[in-house]
């Protein structure tokens, strides 16, 4: 056997930093500054970001996240698999928010198949990914502050998440994989208490915002670590792909929810909350007012619920698993479902793109079909992988204590970034 | 309920004369479609850097992805698909670039947009189409050592044996 060479670059972050020739510009550093390596295994990285620092004292000069540690090839996997097969691995992608991930493939999928999906399955879809929302903003609040030194916030989002979680479990079988929309609607009907639990929780969750906002929003140490802190331009975040709540704190009034409806979102009546200081504090300012405005979407849809009957997939026999009963009974069906699992189903060819508004931003999924059962390609754009291109320009300048703050209300996950 | 695609250069000006990217893109285009409400306007690889400047200044200010579709082993072999949104017009357009496989190299579209930086690293690493101009153009999922382009068709989905 061969022996084994020793890489050319052990750390090639390092090279990313030093080859930036502009890094001491307008930061005052002078030749004495040093290279600091954080994470891949930082606890406040949120996962596997490695960010090597160039930094002067305190003060950071320059920046360059370093990711690929969790590259798992879910793209090149998708290729291989059929139509109905993906779901599962969207969940991967971004584990904080699977439902979206869901969403984003089935529409774009549906799209591909001009296929139209009954009104019912469309809000249920809203009010899980409104729900969503709040859970993935729940993880946020929690790790954040904890990273911060708000220790007691973790313990009381994990308890509301619980909650959530437990909704999850209970439509799905799952808490966090929950695979649960399908190409043409959703996999199976909810629970009979489902509406009941939704609505245990969106009765006391306002209150539990208050009790959030009453241990932070006006704690003089929780402001001195997030005011005026990473700060981001309305112009700097288009110019960096920055979307979702880190651009909308910045001033980008773009909600995908509202501009480009999808989902059946337009019936939804909602605000968008939008603040112009573009900091850390903007960015907590955003998501706690859009937790507020999830819940107000949910019960919209939870009501509109109440008064709908009818199935929750699409009347496409091809495309759509029949149920257990049809399948058992009708020999149609039992060819369509025999069909349908060996065989997946053909889309027709052609390329499309399904943007969506996750928790994190804007999150699309282009998919192109060949006219065969499998894609041809599917590729994400996820929000946390452009958002990450921003860190630099929130963090030069900065304490080094603020790097954290500013990952931290970004709010990335190294899942979607990696893929 | 399913709107017929409109293809073909000639067909889309007239039936989409007052759209925005259209419009701009009157001189570069060298075919569109417009499938499934979708827009796609091809452009030469050499006036890439051009028609990002002219949907810009269109209103469609916001790049939102670029990545990469590979026809192996039809010629020409490399399809790129860039996506620009407008915040202002609420529209979207896709931007296609036909590569061949003797010539993997275009224009880095980073003057225009600095967020490309990312999107166009990943291609180079999982196509390996090199793009000219980009600040640093490195491997940026998988490891610096690694050899060949995952994302290609002609490797498989299992790695090479």
């Amino acid at each position: 056997m061969a022996p084994i060479a020793a890489p050319d670059l052990i750390t090639p972050g390092v090279e990313d930093v030093i080859a930036d020739a502009k890094r001491h510009a307008g930061t005052g550093a002078s030749e004495h500054s040093m290279v600091l390596n954080m994470g891949p295994q930082h606890p406040s990285t949120h996962g596997v970001l490695r960010v090597v620092l160039e930094i002067d004292g305190e003060a950071i000069v320059a920046l360059a996240p370093d990711i690929g540690y969790l590259h798992t090839g879910i793209e090149k996997t998708c290729e291989a698999k059929f139509y109905q097969q993906v779901v599962p691995l969207t969940d991967r992608i971004d584990y904080l928010c699977p439902m979206t991930n869901n969403l984003a493939y089935c529409l774009a999928v549906e799209k591909l198949l001009e296929l139209e999906i009954p009104e019912r399955a469309q809000v249920l879809r809203v009010l899980l990914n409104e729900l969503t929302r709040i859970q993935s903003h729940l993880v946020w609040l929690g790790t954040h502050a904890m990273d911060i030194g708000a220790l007691t916030m973790f313990l009381y989002c994990w308890r509301e998440r619980e909650q959530l979680l437990r909704i999850f479990e209970s439509v799905s079988g799952q808490r966090m994989m929950t695979s649960y929309f399908r190409v043409g609607g959703i996999a199976m009907e909810p629970p009979l208490e489902f509406a009941k639990w939704v609505q245990t929780f969106l009765d006391s969750f306002p209150s539990k915002i208050d009790e959030y906002e009453g241990l932070l929003t006006a704690n003089p140490i929780w402001l001195g670590r997030v005011k005026g802190v990473g700060t981001l331009s309305k112009e700097e975040a288009i110019a960096l792909g920055v979307t979702g709540p880190p651009a909308r704190a910045s001033g980008v009034d773009w909600d995908l929810r509202r501009d480009m409806p999808y989902c059946g979102y337009e019936k939804f009546k909602f605000d968008v909350p939008v603040m112009t200081e573009g900091d850390v504090w903007a960015r907590y300012t955003v998501r706690m007012l859009e937790m507020r405005e999830s819940v107000k979407i949910c019960q919209q849809a939870l009501d509109m619920l109440a008064g709908m009957k009818g199935p929750l997939v699409a009347d496409a026999p091809k495309v759509v698993l029949p149920n257990r009963e049809q399948m058992k009974t009708q020999m149609e069906s039992l060819i369509h479902h025999f069909k349908i699992v060996t065989e997946g189903f053909a889309v027709p060819a052609g390329e499309v793109y399904q943007a969506v508004e996750s928790p994190r931003g804007e999150m699309g999924y282009y998919v192109v079909s060949d006219g065969t059962a499998k894609p041809y390609r599917v590729h994400m754009r996820n929000p946390s992988f452009a958002t990450l291109q921003a860190l630099e320009t929130m963090c030069k300048g900065r304490l080094l204590a603020d790097v954290v703050a500013v990952i931290g209300s970004i709010d990335i996950v190294l899942g979607e970034i990696d893929r | 309920m399913a709107t017929p695609a409109v293809k073909g250069l000639a067909a889309v000006q007239e039936a989409m004369a007052e759209n925005a990217a259209v419009k701009a893109l009157a001189g570069l285009a060298t075919d569109a479609k417009f499938d499934r409400k979708e827009l796609t306007i091809t452009v030469a690889k050499e006036n890439i850097v051009a028609a990002c400047q002219a949907v810009q200044a269109a209103g469609y200010n916001f790049f939102e992805d670029v990545t990469a579709v590979d026809w192996y082993p039809q010629e020409p072999r490399f399809q790129l698909s860039y996506h620009i949104v407008s915040h202002s017009l609420k529209e979207r357009v896709r931007l296609v670039v036909q590569l061949n496989s003797s010539d993997l190299a275009l224009d880095s579209i980073t003057q225009v947009w600095p967020s490309a930086n990312f999107y166009e690293r990943e291609v180079f690493d999982l196509f390996g189409v090199t793009f000219q101009g980009h600040p640093r153009l490195t491997r940026i999922m998988m490891p610096e050592d690694w050899q060949g382009h995952p994302l290609r068709k002609d490797y498989p989905v299992e790695g090479y044996r």
